[in-house]
């Protein structure tokens, strides 16, 4: 297992070279210009002066090279700073972003949590939601509560977040008086600090509405996973034989099945994992949560071009690497299997 | 919302600010939402009107534009001018005097050195300053005391009210920026991100592309002022949740420039928590015509230049009718409701710069046709597009992907095929469109199309930069890797000849004159540039919020330090 991991990590750096290469390419293809956005008022030469400043005028292999330097040498070395207080990277010309002159990597450590308290809260929500709803489906396959089920899945995988959210808003935001328990807000208050209980409880209700949004859509997934897994292991002779030795209805489902059948669905959760760092784009923007996705649209909007590259890049390491710990999960849950 | 209850708002305000005299901070919170976010607050970092507003509540510029274009001192004792001798005789300076006991955000006191600096900062070599052209023409800043500046201009300049002026350039702390000069000032990023100024207000965290907490000036200088304690200013989403959250919902007190469609802003208008403020700049939208041939038959250094004139759109009476055919109250109605008005003009404002002209409001189909039938242009081969030797009327007619511009779009090809035309049409990406890639086919400098309809306005109430940019020459071309301004590749020598007399005159009336004739030359006599709607901005505040007066001229924001909130 550890000769595969090391393998595994060593091939990942070929493949994510090649992805930043991919990325840079495609964004230097891509048409637009980062001054599109500057009114009209302001002259071309302006505009010219103002593209040079941000290095636009070198050659295409300089500024990946450059790119390539900033992103794992100097970024390391700020890391380093930060942690142990030293001066490695002091006065090094970092990862700057076109929008806002700074460096991408402040402003990504700055969104991080927003993504991870309202995208990752929604998929663990998604998930408890999911699981005993995917168990009982199976268990009682074509009853109401599982044609119900379906029906409920179905419409959460099938509809977009984008017009979930907008409902939920005009349902609890619009609708909703303003002193009712069910009002909840419209617009994540990105500058609320949590510092005791009725500061927490403002915080649980202003992620009330893109956790669901988001939960629904997890759970509806998942919940179609489990179900599937466990009609394949209900089936199964070893079931047969376990309520055959008398085994109690419960512990036959909670036990024997369940954990046969819990094999797929926690290399699926973890191969969903990179979706949580990489953020919800269209619910963040809808609920103006200020997380990472909402940041790479911006940055995408505005022709940010280090910004994109470094977020789709970051994207593209959590991938690969969730990829290989749901690798080594299944490995680790099913002796059967066996990589060396 | 109607420029009566604009002005009845107006009314109601004079009436209550004695009595809003309160203490500073005394109103507690005030929440703005911009739908596009901040992203550095620094207005000579990045051209963007979302930097240079949210700013404004920071910096302050010497003086700025009232909501009527007056001029009004805000960090100088008075406006310079000829009568009070700010403004030498002969237009080549201006002397700023600044008031007394100004102090910086930080307890420093504002000397004439930071004003030196922050003409210093912008003109450093390789910062490519976003606000250069406010400079271009200054030969020398000096400060002659600790309070007094002079700005000396390389040719007389009738307009001396350029730098230090306006939104776009406040003044800059010394102190604070004297390390980031030139290539260093994108090193300073906590500079860049919390400026000190002379604002009402100062910036408690700015989290760049999202939220910026803010809250009052200890030492602005009205001690009575700002009512407000604290301020967050939201950015990003899209217009509609940002009018939703102040007419709807009421969790903001104000959002910036809703570009909606009126039956959107009059449903949310229902919500009761708020109403919309309407305010007119010089924002036009118009029609550019191609003077020359975008033809891909062309090479691409004759392509859309002035050597392959069109080859039926360099005819002025093809022009003419094509004007003649928009219905622009139709136009208004469908787009813009009470944030457009019909216009035949090029500046619809200030009043003094304004013509008179109004003869295109009225649609005239059979007159378009008349007059196409009698300048040769007729279906000869019976295919239903008009033509003449050999060359058929069609049109490839491009804008920005818009809602409002496609049904624009779609209303003008119907009137344009009416009168006998065939209309192809087309939209691209505003981030390609406006963007000046020299590379693209699709920018709208290219002009790789027969007509093209897009927005633009001038900074402050002087139009003289703004019609110069019809000056022969001034033409994206190959040449100039396509970064020209002439969008039409207008020339005319009696245009040009007359620009120069417009940048020697100094006297308003007479300025007023020539900049009309000039407007009128673009417009209502050579049909090259088709104006269709004269924009306004619609702003949107709540119930409780005072004080706001909306001004096109300068920030949004320019008078926050007003603002409170109404007692009930």
């Amino acid at each position: 297992m550890l000769t595969f991991t090391l393998r595994r990590l060593l091939i990942a750096v070929p493949t994510l070279l090649a992805s930043a290469i991919v990325i840079f390419a495609l964004l230097q293809l891509a048409p637009g210009d980062p001054m599109a956005n500057v009114p009209l008022t302001v002259p071309p030469e302006v505009k010219q002066r103002m593209r040079e400043a941000l290095g636009l005028g070198e050659p295409v292999h300089i500024q990946f090279w450059k790119w390539l330097v900033q992103f794992f040498w100097i970024e390391p070395q700020v890391l380093i700073d930060n942690i142990f207080g030293t001066g490695f990277a002091d006065g090094k010309l970092r990862v700057l972003s076109w929008q806002t002159r700074s460096p991408v990597m402040d402003i990504v450590v700055q969104r991080l949590p927003q993504t991870l308290w309202v995208v990752g809260t929604s998929y663990l929500v998604g998930i408890v939601i999911a699981l005993p709803i995917g168990i009982y489906s199976a268990y009682r396959q074509y009853s109401v509560f599982d044609q119900a089920g379906t029906f409920v899945s179905m419409v959460g995988y099938s509809v977009p977040t984008f017009f979930t959210g907008v409902l939920l808003i005009v349902i609890f935001s619009v609708n909703m008086p303003r002193e009712s328990f069910f009002w909840f807000p419209s617009i994540y208050d990105t500058t609320h600090k949590v510092t005791d209980w009725s500061s927490f409880g403002f915080q649980v209700r202003q992620m009330f509405l893109p956790v669901m949004v988001l939960a629904l859509y997890n759970a509806a997934q998942i919940s179609r996973f489990m179900r599937a897994s466990m009609l394949d292991n209900l089936n199964q002779d070893y079931v047969r034989t376990a309520r055959a030795k008398g085994l109690g209805e419960s512990i036959v489902v909670m036990v024997h099945v369940l954990r046969n059948s819990l094999i797929p669905v926690v290399t699926v959760i973890a191969l969903g994992v990179p979706q949580v760092f990489g953020g919800a784009i269209i619910t963040e923007q809808v609920f103006k949560v200020n997380g990472l996705g909402h940041l790479l649209i911006g940055a995408i909007e505005a022709n940010d071009l280090p910004m994109v590259q470094t977020l789709t890049f970051i994207f593209a390491v959590l991938i690969v690497l969730f990829n290989l710990i749901a690798d080594v999960l299944y490995g680790i849950l099913d002796p059967r299997i066996r990589y060396d | 919302m109607t420029l009566r209850s604009v002005l009845l708002g107006a009314a109601a305000l004079s009436a209550l600010a004695p009595a809003a005299m309160a203490e500073r901070g005394s109103d507690g919170h005030v929440n703005i939402i911009y739908w596009q976010a901040p992203s550095v607050l620094n207005p000579y970092m990045s051209g963007g009107t979302k930097d240079i507003e949210s700013s404004s509540m920071i910096l302050e510029p010497l003086g700025r534009f009232d909501e009527t274009g007056a001029l009004v001192p805000f960090l100088a004792k008075e406006i310079p001018t000829v009568e009070n001798g700010g403004v030498s005789e002969d237009l080549t300076s201006i002397t700023w005097v600044l008031k007394e006991g100004l102090l910086w955000s930080d307890g420093s006191p504002v000397t004439s050195e930071d004003v030196l600096f922050t003409y210093e900062y912008c003109t450093a070599e390789e910062f490519g300053c976003a606000q250069g052209a406010k400079f271009d023409s200054v030969s020398t800043v000096e400060a002659l005391d600790e309070l007094t500046v002079k700005v000396t201009f390389k040719a007389p300049t009738p307009n001396p009210y350029l730098p230090f002026m306006g939104g776009q350039s406040p003044i800059i702390q010394k102190a604070q920026f004297a390390e980031c000069l030139g290539a260093a000032a994108s090193t300073c990023t906590e500079a860049n991100f919390n400026p000190i100024g002379t604002g009402p207000f100062v910036v408690d965290e700015f989290k760049p592309n999202d939220v910026i907490s803010m809250s009052a000036n200890p030492n602005y200088r009205d001690p009575a002022k700002p009512a407000f304690a604290t301020v967050t200013f939201k950015g990003g989403g899209d217009a509609a949740a940002a009018g939703r959250a102040v007419l709807e919902t009421g969790e903001f007190d104000y959002a910036w420039n809703l570009q909606l469609a009126p039956e959107v802003i009059a449903e949310m208008e229902k919500g009761g928590k708020g109403q919309t403020v309407v305010g007119f700049g010089t924002l036009v939208e118009r029609i550019e015509m191609n003077l020359t041939d975008p033809s891909s038959d062309l090479s691409p250094d004759v392509r859309s230049t002035r050597e392959a004139p069109h080859p039926f759109l360099s005819d002025l009476n093809v022009r003419k009718a094509l004007s003649m055919a928009i219905d622009r109250e139709i136009l208004v109605e469908i787009g813009y409701g009470e944030a457009g008005r019909a216009t035949c003009n090029l500046v619809p404002a200030p009043a003094l710069y304004a013509s008179p002209n109004t003869d295109c409001l009225v649609q005239d189909l059979e007159g378009a046709k008349a007059l196409l039938d009698e300048a040769g242009w007729v279906d000869t081969n019976g295919n239903g597009i008009r033509d003449k030797d050999g060359v058929e009327m069609e049109v490839l007619f491009q804008t920005s992907t818009n809602a409002v511009r496609q049904n624009f779009q779609d209303a003008i090809k119907a009137w344009w095929e009416m009168i006998g035309l065939s209309v192809e049409l087309r939209n691209v990406s505003g981030s390609v469109f406006f963007g000046g890639d020299a590379g693209s086919p699709d920018t709208f400098q290219k002009f790789y199309a027969d007509a093209e309809m897009y927005a633009n306005n001038f900074d402050g109430t002087d139009p003289q930069a703004y019609l110069a940019q019809y000056r022969c020459d001034n033409e994206p071309q190959p040449d100039n890797q396509w970064q020209g301004e002439n969008i039409n590749r207008y020339c005319d020598p009696e245009y040009d000849a007359l620009l120069d007399e417009l940048a020697a005159t100094g006297e308003l009336e007479k300025r007023g004159e020539i900049a009309i004739k000039l407007n009128e030359m673009l417009t209502k006599e050579s049909y090259t540039i088709v104006p269709l709607v004269d924009r306004g901005r619609v702003s949107a505040h709540s119930n409780t919020l005072g004080g706001v007066v909306l001004n096109t001229w300068d920030s949004e924001l320019w008078n926050v330090a007003d603002w409170y909130r109404i007692k009930e």
